[in-house]
């Protein structure tokens, strides 16, 4: 039993069937504990007020678009060296995901901004780099939807992530250079050093997992999409032939 | 290789078009932006670095995709790729006319642009080593982003896409070593960070423009 055995569709295609219903399930189970415990049995904080209940989606989105471009990266390896096409399709599908995710980041950011820093926008670099981010996403998704040849797309996209990869980190810490921030650090931390207090730290892990647990099923929702996409025009270009 | 930069030079001077088009284009940037924001001297001198800088990378975006598209169509490019000199050697040679034709005068231009926006006397060493470091990751990176959209039929719009945010790096650090060089700071710190920038890229993105080059062949 090893990871390889998904590369054959056919082995993705039937354990991802017996696994969505359950990854959806529960997605949704914390997803809506974790908000709801979030959102309403939490204290509200001393200095923040009502605002710090949108660290539980602003603080999970965010991870998870840094992750899905990481999960991107690994997949366009895999293609570029295994040729394996489930994985290419695995970082097509995870794109606009990343995207949204993102954006999500961007926007509930600006929306805690707003009341805080007294600004929807300021050239920070945390904000920078992740508007940069956003940007690198875009061209991905659109270097995918302007190539014709589903294996040509696969290899260039590819290419694209890994040097995008290097660009994206590279800008991160060059945007450092640019400009002061206004962004606390983080907040997080596995060794409990500087940590939001248990009260909201509990809910957020559930949050968390709950974006966790919603991008592989969207993964793999799309995955699928697009093996039966690439089996459905296999049988077109089978029937043209016939 | 050499024959292969005599050979992308002459196409570059002769064609017309490409040669001197991408310095008209700067110039008309650089003489828009007083316009947009109003003639005072303070004003232009604070952002002339940053309007250099940005006029430069549209400038060179500009020629990005004519770097293959002729020889693409012709059939050139599939010559190439046979020759027995290497794509990745190809691709650093073409991004080396590429420079030539554009980076180059870019970079002789500017004090004269500078000239038009104000900036202030100690930066326009700054302007020409700036950008004389700079621009040639610019041509590198573009030769990368022009090798990923070579087969497509409109791929202007999408280069400009793929590569703007390549170019984010070197436009940081490149605008803020002329800042720090018209008002005085350290200017060690960002002029190395550009070279490495610049040295990193020349040194390796050729191979991944190569590889983009060989997909699209296939």
């Amino acid at each position: 039993m090893s990871i390889w055995e998904y590369a054959n569709p056919k082995k993705f295609m039937q354990t991802s069937a017996w696994a969505l219903p359950w990854v959806t399930g529960l997605a949704a189970i914390t997803l809506v504990a974790g908000l709801v415990w979030g959102f309403f049995f939490t204290p509200e904080a001393a200095n923040f007020g009502t605002t710090v209940k949108i660290i539980y989606i602003h603080v999970p989105s965010a991870m998870m678009a840094i992750n899905i471009w990481v999960m991107m990266l690994v997949t366009s390896l895999i293609w570029l060296i295994r040729r394996h096409h489930v994985s290419a399709l695995a970082a097509k599908a995870a794109a606009p995901v990343g995207l949204v995710m993102t954006l999500i980041a961007l926007f509930t950011g600006a929306i805690w901004g707003q009341p805080m820093w007294g600004t929807w926008w300021e050239w920070d670099p945390r904000l920078t780099s992740f508007l940069i981010l956003g940007l690198f996403y875009l061209g991905y998704i659109a270097l995918w939807q302007a190539i014709d040849n589903p294996d040509t797309a696969a290899d260039l996209t590819g290419v694209l992530c890994l040097v995008g990869s290097v660009f994206a980190l590279l800008s991160r810490y060059a945007v450092n250079f640019w400009n002061q921030g206004l962004h606390q650090g983080a907040s997080l931390s596995v060794d409990k050093q500087e940590n939001v207090s248990d009260v909201y730290w509990y809910p957020l892990l559930l949050c968390i997992t709950g974006f966790i647990l919603l991008f592989i099923m969207l993964v793999l929702t799309r995955t699928r999409t697009e093996v039966r996409l690439r089996r459905l025009k296999a049988l077109e270009a089978r029937e043209r032939l016939a | 290789m050499i024959a292969l930069l005599a050979r992308d030079l002459r196409l570059a001077v002769r064609a017309g078009g490409g040669f001197g088009l991408s310095l008209a284009f700067f110039l008309i940037v650089t003489v828009l932006v007083p316009f947009g924001v109003g003639p005072e001297g303070g004003t232009l001198a604070r952002i002339a670095p940053g309007i250099l800088w940005v006029g430069a990378l549209l400038a060179c975006l500009l020629s990005l995709d004519r770097i293959y598209a002729l020889d693409f169509e012709d059939g050139s490019l599939d010559l190439l790729a046979t020759a027995p000199i290497p794509m990745e050697a190809v691709v650093s040679v073409k991004a080396l006319a590429h420079w030539l034709t554009t980076g180059l005068p870019l970079v002789l231009a500017a004090p004269v642009f500078g000239v038009l926006l104000h900036l202030p006397g100690p930066a326009f060493v700054w302007l020409v080593l700036s950008l004389g470091v700079g621009t040639p990751a610019l041509s590198v990176l573009g030769a990368f982003g022009a090798a990923l959209t070579v087969g497509l039929k409109r791929g202007g719009l999408l280069l400009s896409l793929l590569v703007l945010p390549l170019y984010m790096p070197t436009l940081i650090f490149g605008a803020e070593l002329i800042a720090r060089g018209a008002s005085g700071g350290a200017t060690t710190t960002p002029l190395l960070m550009l070279a490495g920038i610049t040295a990193a890229t020349v040194a390796l993105v050729p191979f991944a423009a190569a590889a983009a080059i060989r997909v699209n062949l296939r």
